[in-house]
């Protein structure tokens, strides 16, 4: 008995448990998708002109729609994750800023504008809220690039409108499993769990590049 | 490139690529999953998906007022050249350190202070912030790292060669990712040294004696 109650004190003074394996992970349930609206494939091409108008002339009104719709969902992210409203207006302005200085790097074939912004606001938040060296996986040898297919990137906005309407209709437990997962409340595996995403098709395109790319460099 | 040469089969976990996705795991972790994301296509277009995911979850975030000014300011900013960009580091092209640990290793294998940790086995603690660990790993070919098991979640990144342990034979590209319950006794295959990334967000437990000694002063 004396045994018993030493283990389980034991057990009690480690700390949490992180576990990043597979253990826990449950298959991702396969969701019928909806078709995406001419309404919502617009709204998200929209943004992409405007970052080719901010990339191609340095346009200020593209950037001020830019910033009116994501500046506040930045700050929004920055603060979820922890980050005084000071510090994530600050640095919310920097991801912006950011957005005009990168706008040449961006591909509509790779990634939204919505994907593309948040791996910016995803990176501010490391070097200023963690001050941490980044390392980040080396870009691939591209090369000198044509203009990004049209069909592959309205394609690709509208995937990942799908993936953003699948995210809002999911049962409200499921999606807040999820956003603490990327508001870093939740350091576990449990966000693999049973969230039915429909993934699997951005990966695949972004794996099709990449094998056309290998096979065109060989 | 030698990616398409590579046949991985040891691939990171959904945590994992949810958290480099987020930017919420340690940078020993993120360090591991960058490397292995530079040498494998699958999980480059996994991460992918899931930065597409945080994209999403960020426009569902009710939106927070930015400041009055907001705008103003940060065309100042752009206007005053503030944040410009680093020019990319140079990077050697025919490494056996893929390019996000140049940034951390400098020098090819032979050139850097190995520690030896034992049975053979030489190691390298590379310096990042944070409550987890990487080092690098040498393993002599045919050698075996001490049995030991794991408190939280350890990594196991190949470099170069390969090894075998009581789950699978890991080569070049792959990762194996254990925890808790795993307790194993990795094997460099014969033919060449085994170089292996190691990140671990809690000390490893060794079984027997003398390696737990050993672990006071080799510091893994």
């Amino acid at each position: 008995m004396l045994t018993e109650t030493n283990t389980l004190t034991k057990a009690d003074a480690l700390p949490p448990v992180v576990t990043y394996g597979e253990a826990n992970a449950l298959p991702l349930r396969k969701v019928r998708k909806k078709q995406v609206t001419p309404e919502a494939t617009a709204k998200r091409m929209a943004w992409v002109v405007q970052v080719y108008a901010v990339r191609d002339s340095k346009d200020r009104k593209a950037f001020a729609e830019l910033f009116g719709y994501f500046a506040p969902r930045v700050k929004s992210f920055l603060m979820k994750s922890g980050a005084s409203p000071d510090l994530a207006e600050e640095c919310t302005q920097e991801v912006m800023a950011t957005l005009w200085n990168k706008a040449h790097q961006f591909d509509p074939t790779k990634a939204s504008v919505s994907t593309w912004i948040f791996t910016i606001a995803r990176n501010r938040k490391i070097d200023i809220l963690r001050k941490q060296r980044r390392p980040e996986p080396e870009d691939l040898p591209w090369g000198p690039e044509a203009e990004p297919d049209q069909a592959e990137a309205i394609g690709l906005q509208q995937e990942t409108e799908q993936l953003g309407q699948a995210l809002a209709t999911l049962p409200e437990e499921q999606r807040k499993l999820i956003e603490r997962a990327y508001f870093g409340e939740l350091s576990h595996s449990q966000i693999a769990a049973e969230t039915g995403l429909p993934l699997g098709t951005i990966k695949s395109r972004i794996r099709l590049a990449l094998d056309r790319l290998r096979h065109a460099m060989k | 490139m030698m990616n398409d040469m590579k046949q991985i089969k040891h691939h990171l976990t959904e945590p994992l690529l949810i958290g480099y996705a987020a930017g919420t795991l340690p940078e020993a972790f993120n360090l591991v999953v960058a490397t292995h994301i530079t040498m494998c296509d699958t999980c480059r277009a996994a991460l992918a998906e899931y930065e597409a995911v945080g994209g999403e979850v960020m426009l569902e975030s009710n939106p927070v007022d930015v400041a009055e000014d907001a705008l103003a300011a940060t065309l100042a900013m752009i206007d005053g050249g503030a944040l410009q960009q680093k020019p990319a580091p140079v990077r050697a092209r025919d490494s056996v350190f893929p390019g996000p640990l140049q940034d951390y290793v400098s020098g090819d294998i032979d050139s850097l202070k190995w520690r030896k940790v034992g049975g053979g086995v030489s190691q390298l603690v590379l310096d990042t912030d944070g409550d987890a660990s990487v080092r690098l790993l040498r393993i002599p070919a045919g050698t075996a790292v001490p049995d030991h098991g794991h408190r939280g979640t350890e990594l196991t990144l190949v470099l170069q060669g390969a090894f075998t342990d009581e789950e699978d034979r890991f080569g070049a590209g792959d990762v194996e990712v254990a925890n808790e319950d795993l307790h194993h006794t990795p094997v460099a295959e014969e033919g060449m040294d085994c170089i292996c990334l190691a990140a671990t967000d809690a000390p490893l437990r060794f079984n027997g004696l003398m390696p737990r000694i050993a672990q006071k002063f080799i510091g893994i």
